[in-house]
């Protein structure tokens, strides 16, 4: 526990993403197993003990604690698990050499009846610090910057294999890992996954700047405004992963119940919305599915999801992503009646005569749903990332910008008691958020009262009245021009910045670069 | 036995005693002032005359231009005192910083100690604390919950040595208050061998002599502005905690950025302060500290002055001690804790 409670307060210390990913590296490779795998997973938030919730821990400390200095300690720190590591006593004889396997152990193994005094033997083994990485790991939250991305990049770099095989086979093998470590450190062949409804890494566009594609190259398609999904159906298992490779199948039984075929398909998750005459719906819609763990009746009935697919990864245990788009894309339209049809659909490829006339209806769009075009290489392989030249996204007006929130203050009048006021930032070349503007408004009453609760739970420092937010909510801003100025850091001024999407399903990191912003300068 | 209440009244601008027509550590000019020790939230300039211990009235000449030598100004040693319209005035250390000093008042039978700030644990820049037995204890509680335990200081500064020596390509930047933390971060360094020269921001430097003078030994310090960049590569630099992230930390070879502060207990308030390397180093006593002083003094009633005076109210409640809170203003010097 020592190392992992070290390893975490120097993440918590240290702003660089460069350095957190030397941390890890350090870390990952001179940890044994199954320690460095329980806390990677710990890191990333990949860990449940269900028994053990925050009343349960304050309700232990009260049986050591005054209850009200416990509440005024905790006021003071504003993280129960910090204020709790600070405050249980010092055990005569600690530093038993706790392990985070043995702790993690301990917490799988604990029912609510038992929890209590699991916790209470585990926290006498450690001292301020080991308590605090124990209850971290219990209790999750570590807000230590550290996403799912960047523990798959460290894990690369600390063994020196293809970051994105270690995307593939993350999802496939249940923390501590044992497996992925094993062939990391060339011990073992890559683990097989044959029978597993493993995650692919995405394909990912680049923004298409002042540059025309030739349409005899470039398939044009439209851009959805729903979320990036991956179905993937093997081993008997369907299972829906987003952008970041969560799976999130747990909020769209339907689809999944519905997705019987062994094949893996790329799409976009949309739904359907009476006001488009059962049409997709806009992106607000959507937002009411996302981000839970079960969705009720009314909730499938008022919103349901259906997905677009554009693309084919795999079918019959065949893995398609070597072949070219237009092989994919045969294979796809005669895939995809195979489907139920009432949760997919074939995304149509736009016929454009030339460049022009693809601007044009780009241009005359009226579907909500349309975000924009998407230009696809006819003869490029489906790679994981970005890659230059392969595929584009070419966003419709007005300017927008994905943006990371930063900080948030209470509005006035009607909203005092919500957090409406919101700084986001974009990222320079040496990976810092820089503020780029603030907005407060664009978004529905639900919207806020969403953003509210996200700010409260997210709060990492109050300055004031200003809250200091965990940097890991994209924002999408849009504004009507962007002018370079002195006032701010990055340089930048917006133009009625709003709020025209929260993007749960976007990592912080993937955000837009202050050098995106700056080429919309006018 | 006189009623305290009649006698020593608390005002938010400081302990006004009346039979004495004089005020302890007021926060605006006042004729006559007696005070504890020399940070801002304590001394003041412009009084009329000062009470105070040697050093106190040594570092308020430097920092507000109080004349030492004016017969008005007068100066006690630790156990000295003075009286003053049937008060008497006694002063004894109180291990906060060079010359602090709790203020013992007697009258007509009563006796009150106010404690200004202070800590428990040894320090050698400054005398030890010293337990005076009195009726009403007037405390401090900066860190009044008990989430502060202050670690071993010897264990914070081997923390930072290592720091150094871990990457010696790089230099180690302590943010440490310039009266007192500063001095004694020197000086605990110099106690643990550590006799590399040490560099120091350019307005610490007549403090640094001060204490020397006053025979406090800082081994060899240098100043960074007289310095080459490079040859600042694994040396310890000790700056006002306002210069961390100024541009002044510009001219240091790739800083890790410490802070020498009793907040840094807390990891949010350490991140706040944009710290990498948080040192729980502290002026102020400490939870432990604080309840083992009051229950040494035994009062038979606490005031407390500032901080979470809420925590160590609760504490005095838990454990059948009659206390109040003071609530006395301008009393949150939050770099120098």
């Amino acid at each position: 526990m020592k190392a992992f409670a070290a390893l975490i307060d120097r993440l918590i210390y240290t702003r660089s993403r460069n350095s957190k990913l030397a941390l890890l590296v350090d870390y990952l490779r001179h940890t044994p197993d199954p320690d460095r795998g329980w806390a990677i997973a710990a890191l990333i938030e990949s860990l449940d003990f269900p028994a053990v919730k925050s009343a349960m821990v304050r309700a232990l400390l009260a049986t050591r604690v005054d209850e009200e200095l416990f509440r005024l300690s905790r006021h003071f720190v504003g993280d129960t698990a910090e204020t709790a590591a600070l405050l249980w006593p010092d055990a005569p004889g600690a530093q038993a050499d706790l392990t985070v396997a043995a702790a993690a152990d301990a917490l799988s193994a604990a029912t609510r009846a038992t929890a209590p005094q699991i916790l209470a033997s585990l926290l006498d083994c450690l001292d301020a610090d080991g308590r605090y990485a124990l209850l971290k790991l219990a209790l999750g939250g570590m807000r230590v910057g550290v996403s799912a991305r960047l523990a798959k990049q460290a894990f690369a770099q600390a063994f020196a294999v293809p970051v994105d095989d270690v995307e593939e086979l993350w999802h496939a093998i249940p923390p501590p890992y044992a497996p992925l470590f094993a062939w990391g450190e060339g011990r073992a062949e890559r683990p097989d996954l044959a029978d597993v409804a493993f995650f692919r890494p995405f394909m990912l566009a680049h923004p298409l700047e002042e540059t025309t594609v030739d349409l005899a190259e470039y398939a044009a398609e439209w851009k959805w405004d729903g979320i990036r999904v991956q179905i993937v159906h093997g081993g008997g298992q369907t299972r829906i992963y987003s952008r970041g490779g969560e799976e999130i199948s747990g909020a769209f039984p339907e689809l999944v119940a519905a997705f019987d075929q062994d094949a893996v398909i790329d799409g976009e998750l949309l739904v359907r919305g009476e006001a488009q005459g059962g049409e997709a719906a806009s992106f607000n819609s959507l937002q009411q599915r996302l981000g839970r763990k079960t969705v009720s009746k009314k909730m499938l009935a008022d919103y349901p999801a259906f997905v677009r697919v554009y693309d084919l990864l795999a079918i019959d245990g065949n893995d398609l992503r070597s072949l070219p788009w237009t092989e994919r894309r045969r294979q796809l339209e005669s895939f995809v009646p195979r489907l139920d049809d009432s949760h997919f659909d074939l995304s149509q490829v736009i016929e454009a005569r030339d460049f022009n006339d693809l601007a044009e209806r780009r241009a005359g769009a009226r579907d909500a749903a349309i975000e924009g075009v998407m230009l696809k290489r006819r003869d490029a392989p489906y790679v994981p990332g970005r890659r230059a030249g392969l595929w584009y996204k070419w966003k419709r007006d007005p300017l927008t910008a994905d943006c990371v929130m930063m900080y948030a203050q209470r509005g006035n009048g009607r909203r005092a008691s919500f957090y409406s006021d919101y700084t986001f930032g974009c990222w320079s070349d040496d990976g810092e958020l820089l503020p780029v503007g603030k907005a407060y408004s664009g978004f529905t009453d639900e919207e806020l009262k969403w953003l509210d609760k996200f700010v409260r739970d997210n709060t990492l420092n109050r300055f004031g009245p200003v809250r200091e937010i965990e940097k890991s909510l994209v924002l999408e801003v849009a504004f009507d021009s962007i002018h370079s100025s002195k006032r701010h850091k990055s340089g930048l001024a917006m133009r009625f910045p709003r709020i025209s999407r929260i993007r749960r399903d976007k990592p912080a990191e993937e955000a837009d670069r202050i050098a995106a912003l700056l080429a919309m300068v006018t | 036995m006189a009623k305290a209440k009649s006698w020593l009244e608390p005002h938010a601008q400081g302990l006004y005693v009346k039979p004495a027509d004089l005020w302890i550590d007021p926060s605006r000019p006042v004729e006559r002032a007696a005070v504890t020790h020399g940070h801002a939230d304590h001394a003041r300039s412009g009084h009329g005359a000062v009470f105070a211990t040697p050093e106190t009235l040594a570092i308020m000449a430097l920092r507000y231009g109080v004349d030492v030598e004016a017969s008005h100004n007068q100066a006690f040693g630790y156990s000295d005192g003075f009286e003053l319209g049937g008060v008497r005035f006694s002063f004894f250390p109180a291990g906060h910083v060079l010359g602090s000093a709790q203020i013992l008042m007697e009258y007509a039978g009563e006796r009150i100690i106010i404690t200004g700030d202070y800590k428990r644990r040894p320090d050698p820049t400054c005398a030890l604390f010293e337990v005076v037995p009195c009726d009403i204890f007037i405390t401090e509680a900066t860190f009044g919950l008990p989430v502060f335990r202050h670690p071993p200081t010897d264990q914070e500064i081997a923390k930072l040595i290592g720091a150094v020596r871990a990457e010696p390509d790089r230099c180690v930047l302590v943010g440490a208050y310039a009266l007192g933390k500063a001095q004694r971060v020197m000086a605990e360094l110099r106690a643990a061998g550590w006799d590399a020269p040490i560099y120091i921001h350019g307005a610490m430097e007549k403090m640094c002599a001060l204490y020397a003078a006053h025979g406090v030994d800082l081994g060899e310090l240098r100043l960074v502005s007289e310095t080459d960049k490079t040859d600042m590569a694994g040396q310890i630099i000790v700056a006002p905690p306002s210069a961390l992230n100024d541009r002044w930390s510009r001219r240091l070879p790739d800083p890790v950025t410490a802070m020498a502060s009793g907040w840094m207990r807390v990891r949010q308030r350490a991140r706040q302060r944009m710290v990498e390397l948080p040192l729980v180093i502290s002026d102020h006593a400490d939870w432990e500290e604080l309840t083992t002083t009051i229950s040494q003094v035994n009062p038979k009633e606490t005031w407390i002055t500032h901080g979470s005076e809420d925590g160590l109210l609760r504490w005095c409640e838990l454990h059948q001690r009659q206390a109040r809170a003071l609530h006395l203003v301008g009393r949150d010097l939050e770099e120098e804790a």
